[in-house]
């Protein structure tokens, strides 16, 4: 329990049903200078475990506090820090997910005689014709949060439960209002957790993982053409923030080698597919011909047709139209045509 | 309530009944302010007198020694940063030990950001310090010593005696934080030797939001909290009678029968270490086997948070505690098993269970026998185990 509204709901809503309840924070992440800021409802901090406090409380359960703050370093923030590094763009979300909460959390739940973990999240686990359990984006839902579950093992998946899958953020939130619970009108959580203040560039210079040097923003035939204040602050398909080139330019490359960041028109940020790799089958258990798919490329990303292949362990993704901004480390996550996500994996590169 | 076991009497303990029967008219009719001068109030003051003069017993204080403050973390604060300032023109150096308790270690971090040298002592293995490294680290701008006598998460005894002689003839100021230890081993501030003295009541069965800073007469410790004239004007606000009643309430008694019941709770205790570290394999004590507090154990267990144990503990109606403190602040591993040597993974991974004057053999039995299972389950499921 985040101290939000969508997992306290979904307590709220497997007490209803008979469940036996016990409530868990995971305490993840410390830093006293950002006090402030986290009191105006961040995700896992202290006022988020009072607020959870409160809420299994109101709802009579069994509460406990778990500590993953070792887990949630090594797992999410080092890798976190690292992507961003080697010129890529991280989604911790999805690192946090699989490695915390439904590898660790899990882990300790089922080692305390529990069933299943349940969890706020927007989305469904189906059960597939093959046998397989998979998770079912609604794509209607502006919250659907499939993307970030793709790498669910069936063993996961059989001990999850998702209780808010079929409802809204109206609905949610309605139910903790007439529960009375204090958290309904909570705003939801930031983009990142361990950084309140969004400001993940001053969080890399500080972690001390590695040098920030400015270096050239290049066109595409290779001409310097200004100045770039450090790689790590720059994502592929970017705009805001480059400089006056006199035209609109984005970020088409980051080339951690020679330290620059290439620019382009918007033309030049869009690709045919892309390659990913640490793949994960969740509805197929392998992928043994290529077939049709829509694809995601990010969170925020309009599913797109595409047609999949494997190949050395490998995903290799061609769109049926150009994609903009195909953005190395973050997620491609495939799904069939009922949204069942059939596989995801992380991109190495985007193809021509 | 009958299928509740606590173990963990050094995180807190019950009110006795003859405590609360004590502070109720406190809590009621006899709601005066002891400043007052009507019947009221003089019954108010009257009965806070009492209470010092059974704190000051209790330790063999003079009643007029005895200061009321509202915890043992006020009364360490207190000790320790008015100490340190009253004494600012004969040195800024102070020695204290790496397991105190956070209200010392806290206080002495925000003296070194006022310009004071802080000492922080080692301990061995088991968690006593080296009387050689105290003498080693006085020096002519010394002008306070604080050591716990017992700490909170491994029971360890310090040589107090000794410390307070060592101070006495370096005419070095000498505060001890004795929260674990009054009403459970025999504490005397004469014969100890010690200056100033910190203790609470809600630890030998008095009421929390009590607690008391011994003050030796002569020793120049200007007021903290700034106010009324309360407490000969030396801690401000209005006194917290029924609570200072409780505490005088708790400590006569608890002194009074501490010959008999240590030794009960002491057996009860070494039941509990033999039991647990025969059954569970690849388990260790931590802190000294003999130089401990009566009621208590701590054990880590390989391969195993302790957090997790109190959970599935606490499943199972036995209330413990860990060496880690986890409920919503730090994350850290625990700073006293760290100072003794322990790596990382077991400094998460212990159990503390500090039994007290409610247990009885049967909550012994009880615990050892489900500790077993639940280590092994735990194991069982634990990458580092295998």
């Amino acid at each position: 329990m985040s101290g939000g509204v969508d997992s306290s709901v979904a307590a709220y809503i497997l007490k209803e049903q008979g469940y036996e309840v016990i409530g868990a924070t995971m305490r993840i992440w410390q830093d006293e200078d950002y006090c402030d800021i986290e009191n105006q409802g961040g995700c896992c901090g202290i006022e988020a475990v009072e607020d959870a406090r409160k809420v299994a409380a109101a709802l009579d359960i069994p509460f406990y506090v778990l500590n993953f703050a070792d887990e949630f370093k090594k797992k999410v923030i080092d890798y976190f820090v690292d992507e961003y590094l080697r010129g890529r763009t991280p989604n911790p979300c999805i690192a946090c997910n699989r490695y915390i909460k439904w590898e660790s959390f899990l882990s300790k739940a089922l080692s305390f005689d529990a069933g299943y973990i349940a969890t706020g999240h927007y989305a469904k686990i189906s059960q597939l014709d093959n046998g397989r359990l998979a998770i079912c984006a609604d794509f209607s839902n502006p919250k659907d949060q499939s993307y970030a579950l793709y790498n669910l093992t069936q063993h996961q998946l059989k001990h999850t439960l998702m209780p808010i899958s079929d409802m809204n953020k109206d609905e949610v939130r309605k139910i903790a209002a007439n529960l009375g619970l204090s958290t309904a009108n909570k705003p939801d959580s930031q983009e990142i957790c361990f950084i309140p203040d969004d400001d993940y560039g001053a969080f890399l210079e500080k972690s001390g993982r590695g040098l920030i040097e400015p270096g050239n923003f290049i066109n595409e035939a290779g001409e310097i053409i200004g100045r770039h204040k450090g790689f790590i602050y720059y994502t592929i398909g970017q705009r805001k923030g480059l400089g006056a080139f006199g035209k609109p330019m984005f970020v088409r490359h980051i080339n951690t080698a020679d330290n620059t960041v290439m620019l382009s028109d918007n033309e030049g940020v869009y690709s045919n597919g892309l390659i990913a790799s640490d793949v994960n089958f969740m509805g197929e258990d392998g992928l043994f011909a290529p077939r049709e798919a829509l694809g995601k490329i990010r969170y925020a990303h309009k599913p797109a047709k595409c047609r999949l292949r494997v190949e050395n362990n490998k995903i290799i993704c061609r769109f049926d139209e150009k994609q903009r901004a195909i953005t190395p480390g973050q997620s491609a996550v495939f799904y069939d045509l009922m949204g069942n996500i059939i596989c995801g994996g992380v991109v190495d590169s985007a193809v021509e | 309530m009958s299928d509740f076991i606590y173990f963990d009497n050094a995180a807190t303990t019950k009110v006795r009944d003859e405590v609360f029967e004590a502070m109720a008219p406190f809590l009621k009719d006899a709601y005066g302010n002891p400043s007052s001068v009507y019947k009221l109030g003089r019954e108010a003051k009257n009965a806070i007198e009492k209470a010092r003069e059974q704190t000051a017993a209790a330790i063999g204080a003079k009643p007029a020694e005895i200061f009321f403050t509202g915890s043992g973390t006020e009364s360490d604060n207190w000790a320790i940063i008015s100490a340190a300032f009253a004494n600012k023109d004969k040195g800024n150096h102070i020695i204290t030990s790496n397991i105190e308790h956070h209200a010392v270690l806290h206080s002495c971090e925000y003296l070194s950001k006022n310009g004071f040298d802080i000492t922080y002592l080692p301990v061995d293995s088991s968690g006593i310090i080296k009387i050689s490294d105290l003498k080693a680290a006085i020096r002519p701008e010394t002008i306070l010593i604080s050591i716990m006598y017992a700490n909170n998460e491994i029971g360890t005894i310090q040589p107090i005696a000794e410390i307070g002689a060592i101070a006495g003839a370096n005419n070095i100021l000498f505060h001890t934080d004795a929260v674990q230890a009054v009403g459970h081993v025999p504490v005397n501030v004469v014969k100890d030797c010690v200056d100033l003295l910190t203790l609470s009541a809600h630890k030998f069965h008095g009421p929390k939001g009590a607690g008391a800073l011994y003050v030796r007469s002569g020793v120049k410790l200007p007021s903290f909290i700034h106010g009324g004239g309360q407490e000969k004007g030396r801690r401000a606000g209005t006194e917290n009678v029924a609570g200072i009643v409780g505490l005088g309430c708790a400590i006569e008694l608890i002194t009074r029968e501490m010959a008999g019941e240590s030794v009960r709770v002491r057996k009860l205790r070494d039941k509990i270490i033999d039991g647990i570290l025969e059954s569970v394999p690849n388990s260790q004590l931590n802190g000294h086997r003999d130089k401990r507090l009566p009621g208590n154990a701590n054990i880590s267990f390989d391969y195993v948070e302790g957090e997790s144990i109190l959970l599935m503990l606490d499943m199972k109606g036995i209330a413990a505690s860990s060496g880690s403190a986890c409920t919503s602040g730090s994350l850290n591993p625990s700073h006293v098993l760290m100072a003794l040597g322990l790596p990382h993974e077991k400094a998460h991974g212990s159990l503390r269970v500090s039994a007290g004057r409610y247990n009885t053999d049967e909550d012994a039995d009880k615990l050892i026998a489900e500790i077993g299972p639940i280590v092994n389950k735990l194991r069982a499921m634990s990458p580092l185990a295998k």
